[in-house]
């Protein structure tokens, strides 16, 4: 009976998991191998894999001689320096506030979010047109005002500050999210205490809410900081990476290099550098993390 | 209880949420104008929001551009297909690693989620020379295949099960339950809300995905929404109204189930935090 309990139990494991591993044998475990074998080859995609040649180390030591690869890189940590303060501190107002017990505040919570649930690809076009350079009511606004509006996308110095400022109207309401839940995390005790021995209103945010709310911060900040790197979608179809390769990123480069200029060992390279990128980036984070994120005890 | 009286510190929370509201929601209702006006009004300076002469053939003139219907038909099929595989995939695993034992499950965990964390773009050009091998380029399981898989679905699935006791599942057992029959019947009910969050959560991110049916389809007959939206700008640059028809065409499906089903987006997306 007993033993009779114990195969029914390895079979059931064996059946249930089955789907799974078979998906990630072949859909994830496979494709990986092969991403590190192609990165070592100079295989074209063109000709058949068979005459493809082993060239070592060229492709990852060429990915270090790329200019474009620098750019896209740089590019990167531009969009980060600009995002995230305004991400953060945008996601933070915008959650304290949210956490107010107003009328209406489920209406607010709501729409602030609207951003967030809509494709990429859909935004990108809209923004396309809110800041063309004559048909644009972004520019037309400005006008109104007396400025006069550059062209935005097609403008080398702006077309990055104009994807981080879309980046951020779409992300924002995801970050106040997860941060108004946080929020709702602190119990009101402390706040109780607090006002018992006279504390003024920043005085309770500086050393209560923003304490408090550090392990929130910390995940929304990794997950934005991964997000960023991957930074695709909009870019491709905003700018397509231009003007002058002022908004090109690392996936951007990938995907071009592996499905238009059909350059596979070469695109496989520089994915697994950015892979690197990332893992290094976030395991950074996760040691800086003891320095600055209060966990309750 | 708070009170909600007015107050100089609820007006001011009022005035900035407002605000931001504003700022948030404009290009929707930017987009939803420019969907109805004609291909001059859509262009003249100054614009105004209310179209002067409402033009509904957009909506119909879009077919002559691109098959935008058969998109949004191949979106809702992929986006169901995906979900409804995914939940079950992932629940199924999830349940083992949470409920049945076997020697190293904890290796294999760690595994599928280490694995499972590499991100698409590492994987891309391996998989896409796959999916050509196997004739799967320009086909719906070739579209749908690499979605229903999730780590973040598998483990947040079992950390909720974890918390169903051990007794229960037992005592289900003592009755002649099978795995399967305790799976169907006490398991999935038990689980309810994250599986509602869930299933938003996988609609919405299949329902939106662009770098893999880009690498995956060419062929109009399989072409999902924002594949297609992104060809159809490609093509069309500046014909606003066209493309803010197409645009709306992709937003109304998704906007309505958030409508719906408010609470399990953003539950959804607290528990994940992908996007």
């Amino acid at each position: 009976m007993a033993g009779q309990r114990k195969w029914n139990r390895r079979t059931a494991a064996f059946l249930f998991l089955l789907p799974a591993i078979l998906g990630l044998m072949l859909l994830q475990l496979v494709p990986m191998i092969a991403s590190i074998v192609i990165s070592f080859t100079d295989w074209d995609l063109l000709t058949n894999w068979k005459q493809a040649n082993f060239v070592g180390w060229d492709n990852y030591t060429q990915v270090f001689k790329d200019e474009k690869s620098y750019t896209s890189l740089l590019n990167v940590f531009v969009f980060l320096i600009g995002y995230m303060p305004l991400v953060m501190v945008f996601g933070v107002l915008f959650a304290v506030l949210l956490n107010r017990n107003i009328r209406g505040v489920k209406f607010y919570r709501a729409a602030i979010f609207v951003p967030v649930i809509t494709s990429w690809v859909a935004v990108s076009i809209v923004w396309r047109w809110l800041l063309n350079g004559q048909s644009g009511i972004v520019n037309y606004l400005l006008s109104l005002v007396g400025i006069q509006g550059p062209v935005w996308l097609q403008d080398p110095t702006w077309a990055m500050a104009a994807v981080i400022a879309v980046t951020v109207w779409k992300d924002v309401g995801f970050v106040s999210i997860i941060l108004l839940a946080g929020l709702q995390d602190i119990s009101d005790d402390y706040y109780e205490a607090s006002e018992l021995d006279g504390a003024s209103a920043w005085n309770k945010f500086r050393n209560i809410t923003l304490p408090m709310l550090t392990p929130s911060l910390f995940f929304v900040m990794t997950i934005s900081l991964i997000n960023s790197f991957q930074l695709f979608d909009q870019v491709l179809i905003m700018t397509n990476g231009g003007p002058a390769g002022s908004t090109s990123t690392i996936v951007e480069q990938v995907y071009k290099n592996a499905f238009q200029f059909n350059k596979m060992g070469f695109a496989s390279a520089q994915s697994w550098v950015l892979f690197v990128i990332i893992f290094a980036v976030t395991f950074l984070q996760q040691w800086l993390q003891k320095r600055w994120v209060v966990y309750e005890r | 209880m708070k009170d909600k009286r007015w107050t100089v510190k609820s007006i001011l929370t009022h005035i900035i949420l407002l605000a931001a509201t504003v700022v948030l929601g404009f290009p929707f209702v930017w987009m939803l104008s420019g969907a109805f006006k004609d291909s001059l009004e859509v262009v003249k300076m100054p614009p105004q929001l209310i179209p002067s002469n409402w033009k509904f053939d957009n909506f119909t003139e879009i077919e002559k551009y691109f098959p935008i219907y058969k998109f949004l038909l191949n979106s809702v099929l992929t986006a169901g297909v995906t979900t409804l595989l995914q939940l079950l995939v992932c629940t199924m695993a999830a349940y083992v690693f949470a409920k049945i034992p076997f020697k190293g499950r904890g290796a294999v965990f760690m595994l599928f989620l280490i694995t499972m964390m590499v991100p698409m773009q590492v994987t891309l050009t391996p998989l896409f020379i796959l999916f050509q091998k196997a004739n799967l380029i320009d086909t719906f399981t070739g579209l749908i295949l690499p979605g229903i898989f999730s780590a973040y679905g598998t483990f947040l699935l079992r950390q909720h099960m974890m918390t169903i006791p051990n007794d229960l599942i037992e005592a289900a057992f003592m009755d002649g339950a099978s795995y399967y029959r305790v799976f169907w019947q006490l398991i999935l009910p038990l689980i309810k809300p994250t599986l509602a969050a869930l299933t938003i959560f996988a609609f919405m991110s299949s329902w939106n995905s662009f770098l893999w049916p880009l690498i995956v389809t060419s062929s109009k007959d399989v072409m999902t929404l924002p594949l297609g939206l992104s060809k159809l700008q490609g093509r069309w640059a500046t014909e606003w109204n066209i493309l803010m028809a197409g645009n709306v065409v992709s937003f109304v499906p998704i906007f309505l189930v958030y409508l719906f089903a408010q609470r399990y987006f953003i539950k959804g997306m607290t528990m994940s935090g992908i996007k």
